[in-house]
């Protein structure tokens, strides 16, 4: 299937220790998948694995695989620039860059690319990705600002803009309306529903509201004591928050725990 | 009592208590601030001290001398006090100190930083920071008796066969001149500007570095869009401080640059730079002209750190976006 992403057997490692273990689960292209868990459960570790910034970390391993339209990213022929291209990120604090007015910091990724460099295309980018990330109407006006001049929630939205104006198949997103207001939030969860016909998304979030919310599928994780971090069951949302078939999933979700 | 007025008093007393742990700690509070604020006052006072004492003692050479100080000739024994060949000197062995010590100070800085396993990153980190605290003295008879000589016999031939076409790299290659002494003057910043970029460079977020590179950035591409750029102030910081100890080193220069009051445009040629003349010279002069001129010329040098500084600063403000972090 097209644009398929997938893991096998996915283990991670910081080192001697292990964070997750056996991750098998595939995501539904054009939709959302949410992985909820409690904090150190491996969730965030299992979202760096699938662009590979896991690896950005020193003494950071991988076993297993993760199939993107059917080949492993981990293969060695696998270059980590054009993946990170494919599968996008927005992380937990908005990141612009301070350096950077608006339009730059959502052209970085395709400046990076270096396969546009007309000016008007460019413009047109911004514009389209800005649009996607409902950010253009707050800031068309105000362009060249500084990227770090806008507000949290908005710094956020430009970080998505960043992440989409590059075209990814995959938009992964670490807790990312964990910093913000309510109607911060609110507008995050919006446009994720409206890009998700165009973009395969996966976000981790402690929030399970926001998961029951936003998602169509959800990935419960779980970690022992001493254990790595295991999916616990993986399913429809609909079907997560109504009927699990775990006890501890269910144990979660009514907040006995966690 | 009842038990109500009992409450009552504890109530009180509770407030009383809570009243005047407040006022005691509003009272540290204050006696902190009137500390802090005391050391910024005394920073301004010993500035603004050191200019009076250096108007004072160079009044003599600046009412007598005035502005026959901005010629080229020195030569106090014919009371000719001609500073701008010191002038000169400083600002090209700075020019060539900064121009080789900066590159190369990032350089180590990203390295250190960026690149190198910690193992190897915290002893070359230690054998940098040693660097600075070498005596310049020390640098001033290694320049001589190991630099120097270098230079005469590799390094300036060199130069002369492969760019003796610039008339930078022009004559015969002496060992003792400018090019010497900004080599040497490189060596001595060398740690300074590295030691502070590599901390400058460390500060950086985490969350730059990723967001660059999950992008679909090289790791080169992360240094050079996001690193670099979002520490160029505090790089741009540690030049402007590099810069300030070369222009204002004299005993090492005083060594190695043939302290010869010339204007010239072969590096190879000798010349003499301000700090190198006051620490020449002082102790010989005699006359109150010539003493006074040579505080003159710390005056001039102590002018002309500050336009430094202050160039550097209006640089870093023309580069940021308005709204960014300026300091």
């Amino acid at each position: 299937m097209k644009q398929e992403l997938r893991t096998d057997r996915l283990s991670a490692f910081y080192g001697a220790h292990c964070a997750i273990r056996d991750i098998t689960m595939t995501f539904r292209p054009k939709s959302i998948t949410a992985l909820i868990g409690p904090s150190g459960c491996g969730k965030s570790t299992l979202l760096r694995c699938l662009n590979r910034m896991h690896e950005v970390i020193a003494n950071t391993t991988v076993k297993g695989q993760v199939m993107l339209d059917g080949s492993n990213v981990y293969d060695s022929g696998i270059d980590t620039t054009s993946l990170r291209r494919r599968v996008g990120m927005v992380f937990q604090r908005p990141n612009p860059f301070p350096t950077m007015s608006i339009s730059d910091n959502v052209l970085a990724g395709v400046r990076l690319a270096g396969d546009v460099s007309d000016r008007s295309t460019l413009a047109e980018i911004a514009e389209r990705s800005l649009r996607r990330a409902a950010l253009w109407d707050e800031v068309k006006d105000i362009l060249n600002r500084p990227g770090t001049s806008l507000s949290g929630g908005q710094q956020q939205r430009l970080c998505i803009a960043r992440a989409l104006a590059i075209e990814p198949e995959v938009l992964l997103m670490d807790e990312p309306a964990s910093s913000l207001d309510p109607i911060s939030t609110m507008k995050i969860e919006d446009l994720m529903r409206e890009i998700k016909t165009d973009f395969t998304i996966i976000i981790v979030t402690h929030n399970m509201q926001q998961a029951a919310r936003v998602s169509d599928f959800t990935g419960f994780m779980l970690a022992g004591e001493a254990a790595p971090g295991e999916l616990i069951e993986f399913d429809e949302s609909s079907k997560i928050f109504t009927t699990p078939q775990d006890k501890r999933t269910e144990d979660y979700i009514t907040g006995r725990f966690g | 009592m009842s038990q109500d007025s009992a409450d009552l008093v504890s109530f009180r007393v509770a407030r009383r208590v809570e009243t005047g742990e407040r006022a005691r700690s509003h009272f540290a509070d204050r006696i902190f601030s009137g500390l802090l604020l005391g050391s910024a006052w005394i920073i301004l006072i010993v500035v603004c001290g050191l200019l009076a004492v250096l108007v004072k003692a160079s009044w003599p050479a600046l009412t007598t001398i005035g502005f026959k100080a901005a010629t080229l000739a020195w030569s106090p024994s014919d009371d000719r006090y001609g500073v701008l060949s010191f002038a000169f000197g400083t600002v090209v062995t700075s020019i060539i100190a900064l121009a080789l010590a900066g590159p190369m100070g990032i350089a180590v800085a990203l390295f250190l930083s960026e690149l190198a396993p910690k193992r190897l990153a915290g002893p070359v980190s230690m054998l940098v920071e040693l660097l600075a605290a070498v005596p310049s003295v020390v640098y001033g008879l290694w320049g001589l008796f190991v630099l120097a000589p270098v230079m005469r016999t590799v390094v300036q031939p060199a130069l002369g066969k492969w760019l003796g076409f610039l008339p930078l790299f022009q004559g015969p290659p002496l060992g003792i001149g400018m090019l010497t002494g900004g080599v040497l003057l490189s060596i001595m910043i060398l740690p300074t500007v590295a030691a502070i970029a590599r901390d400058v460079f460390a500060a950086v977020p985490i969350e730059q570095r990723e967001g660059m590179l999950a992008l679909g950035s090289t790791r080169w591409e992360m240094l050079t869009k996001a690193v670099l750029p979002y520490a160029r102030q505090g790089v741009i910081g540690a030049l402007v401080l590099a810069l300030g100890r070369a222009m204002g080193e004299a005993m090492a220069v005083v060594m190695v640059i043939g302290n010869t009051p010339a204007v010239s445009a072969s590096l190879f040629r000798p010349a003499y730079t301000m700090a190198s003349v006051l620490a020449n010279e002082f102790t010989e002069a005699t006359g109150q002209t010539y003493v006074a001129m040579l505080i003159e010329i710390g005056l001039l040098l102590f002018g002309m750190s500050i336009v430094v500084n202050v160039i550097a600063r209006a640089l870093v403000w023309s580069v940021s976006p308005k709204g960014t972090r300026a300091v």
